[in-house]
């Protein structure tokens, strides 16, 4: 086969001799790619933002109440079933935790805000982040807060104050609290900002009606144990009035909600979906007149004695060239894009190589399928019309 | 009077006809033509618009089946040959037509160089060495990096000559190859494609209305109604 070999590149010549169908074919695929990458990042980031403290948890089990959907609706249950855990041998440690939305009053506007409150014992290790770790023991004098600096702009300007050496105080449930530190998380889904307090501080702004037991147990287990055999222990053992999870369990239960009990994940896909339809269009449209205008010449290629195989080699071709030449920019712009959304939105949207790859593919299939489209043209070449 | 000669022919038909159509549309474009073309000979075919000339090239082209009667082409039977079998056919017939048919794409040494890559077992340079040869054997050394848009019509015809002749072929059919140049260049391309044919020893098969290339023939065959002449005029052999 005379193609087997080096040969001369005319799908890329064929391609480039038309340098303005060329552009406008790559400005297409280039488009449905950032489209997909957009929709897809945002879909991700999404995702991925509902479980950043979740992540950061310092757990190996988690006990949360059977009522608990998400973390826009964390249900209480009694503090004392995280006591009674402590008492099977491989449970190191606890850590209660409290888990409520409270108005925080921004200190510049004075605009009331909801925002997400973690009250914990300062001296119980709570997230695995450095920074909180050793800002924790200043939430021991009452009415402090560790603030959020990623929480969104509508909180105020609490971080550039705090940082400019300024007292930041603000209100919460009648209370004055002050800024005791700042710390990264970065916003939700449900949270727009998040403070860490004590559970004292807590205590006097969380809502009334939901000061009994705790909202969340963090549960360490001893050195070598089995995270999933201690809670299928703990399951059994404990009451029906509270759920045992892994960490691992915990993160996917909360993707899950915002997966399946929202439309989120849905919108998005379509949304991909729609960028990989726009792009098939865009690539079948240049490929089919690109084989329509060549026709003669791939029916002259059949009377020299090549063979529509050949020939369909070199439409796949030309759709393999485009993809490559089409991804590069949609995934130079979609990193430039994702910089721009980390900033604007604090979602945690980052070229992953999963997303990157699958992108790929998309925009690769994309043409392939397009040029496999396209070949039914090539049916028409029929080497009896050209003489 | 043609089984003796069979294994030096490059073209034998015995009977062979050839319809368009179906039902009431249908017509009869060829009929039972008997028709033989030796290896190395030079052909000529004339007649009157319409007679079906092109039809019965693009038979003996492999381009279309056979319908009816018997066609031999470089020893292949191409009656019942499937569309596997007719490409390989194909492959060592040169063909010229009637306009170019280069590709615009491509440049007049990358044109020729299509032709050389249906060669077997060569490396690229080889058949870019053998695209050189053939272009400078038509002339246009000069022009290897031209585009067909660049060339003229003589120049353009020239290409194609040299692409056929880059696949080494057995037989070369041109239909009509001077129709689209003037007396003087259409008679230049001819002599041409006369001279590079016999050095060759490869078969032409022409179809032509330009009566002053008619002498470049060894022999001369006319169509009518379907129907080659019985008394087909042979020239003197050269
Ligand atoms: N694809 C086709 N379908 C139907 N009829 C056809 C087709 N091709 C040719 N014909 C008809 O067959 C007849 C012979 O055509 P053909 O092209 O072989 O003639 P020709 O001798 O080459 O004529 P010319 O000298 O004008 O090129 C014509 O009447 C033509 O109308
Ligand atoms: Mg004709």
């Amino acid at each position: 086969m005379p193609w087997a070999r080096r040969r001369i590149p005319l799908a890329w010549l064929l391609l480039v001799r038309q340098p303005v169908r060329l552009a406008i074919a790559l400005a297409g695929i280039g488009f449905a790619g950032i489209l997909m990458f957009m929709q897809l990042g945002f879909r991700d980031g999404l995702f991925d933002a509902s479980v950043v403290i979740h992540r950061l948890f310092d757990a190996d089990l988690v006990l949360v109440s059977p009522r608990t959907m998400s973390s826009i609706s964390m249900a209480p249950f009694p503090e004392g079933r995280l006591v009674q855990s402590l008492a099977d041998p491989e449970v190191a440690a606890m850590t209660p935790v409290q888990w409520e939305f409270v108005l925080w009053r921004n200190p510049e506007t004075r605009r009331t805000r909801s925002i997400l409150a973690l009250g914990f014992d300062p001296e119980d290790p709570l997230l695995s982040d450095p920074s909180v770790q050793r800002q924790a023991p200043l939430l021991r004098l009452p009415g402090r807060v560790l603030f959020d600096e990623r929480s969104r702009p509508e909180f105020g300007p609490v971080a550039a104050w705090f940082r400019a050496g300024r007292s930041v105080q603000s209100e919460v449930s009648g209370q004055r609290l002050r800024v005791a530190g700042l710390v990264a998380l970065g916003p939700s889904f449900g949270a727009d900002g998040n403070m860490l307090v004590s559970r004292e501080t807590f205590r006097t702004i969380a809502p009334p009606g939901s000061r009994g037991g705790i909202q969340l147990g963090l549960l360490r287990l001893r050195q070598g144990a089995d995270p999933a055999r201690v809670q299928q222990r703990l399951d059994d053992q404990l009451p029906s009035d509270v759920k045992v999870y892994t960490k691992e369990q915990f993160i996917e239960f909360e993707k899950t909600y915002w997966r399946t009990s929202t439309a989120i994940g849905f919108i998005f896909t379509l949304g991909a979906a729609m960028g990989f339809v726009v792009g098939c269009v865009i690539v079948y449209q240049i490929l089919y007149g690109d084989v329509s205008d060549h026709l003669p010449e791939y029916a002259t290629l059949m009377a020299m004695g090549y063979g529509l195989a050949d020939l369909l080699g070199v439409v796949a071709r030309e759709g393999l060239l485009l993809a490559l030449l089409g991804y590069i920019p949609a995934y130079a712009v979609a990193q430039g894009l994702y910089a721009l959304i980390r900033d604007s939105t604090r979602l945690p949207v980052l070229m992953d190589p999963q997303r990157a790859g699958l992108v790929f593919l998309l925009i690769l299939s994309m043409c392939l399928f397009s040029a496999l489209l396209a070949m039914r043209r090539l049916a028409d070449a029929d080497p009896a019309d050209i003489f | 009077m043609a089984d003796h000669r069979s294994a030096h022919s490059v073209i034998v038909a015995r009977g062979l006809c050839h319809a368009y159509g179906r039902g009431s549309t249908r017509r009869q474009v060829l009929q039972s033509i008997e028709f033989t073309v030796a290896s190395g000979e030079i052909v000529l075919l004339t007649g009157p618009s319409g007679c079906g000339k092109t039809t019965l090239l693009t038979l003996i082209g492999a381009l279309r089946s056979v319908q009816q009667g018997e066609l031999e082409v470089l020893g292949v039977p191409l009656q019942s040959a499937d569309r596997e079998r007719r490409r390989r056919v194909r492959r060592r017939i040169g063909m010229i037509f009637q306009g170019h048919n280069l590709l615009r794409c491509l440049t007049a040494e990358q044109n020729v160089q299509m032709g050389a890559d249906l060669l077997p077992g060569l490396a690229y340079r080889q058949r870019r060495a053998i695209a050189r040869q053939w272009l400078q054997a038509v002339g246009l050394g000069e022009h290897l990096r031209q585009f067909p848009h660049d060339l003229s019509g003589g120049q353009k015809q020239r290409v194609a000559i040299a692409r056929a002749l880059a696949a080494r072929p057995r037989l070369l059919l041109a239909d009509e190859p001077t129709a689209a140049l003037d007396g003087r260049t259409g008679r230049e391309v001819v002599e041409l494609l006369r001279q590079l044919a016999r050095e060759q020893g490869c078969g032409v098969l022409m179809v032509t209305h330009d009566p002053r290339i008619l002498d470049v023939a060894d022999r001369l065959v006319t169509m009518e109604d379907g129907r080659l002449l019985a008394g087909t005029l042979r020239q003197s052999e050269r």
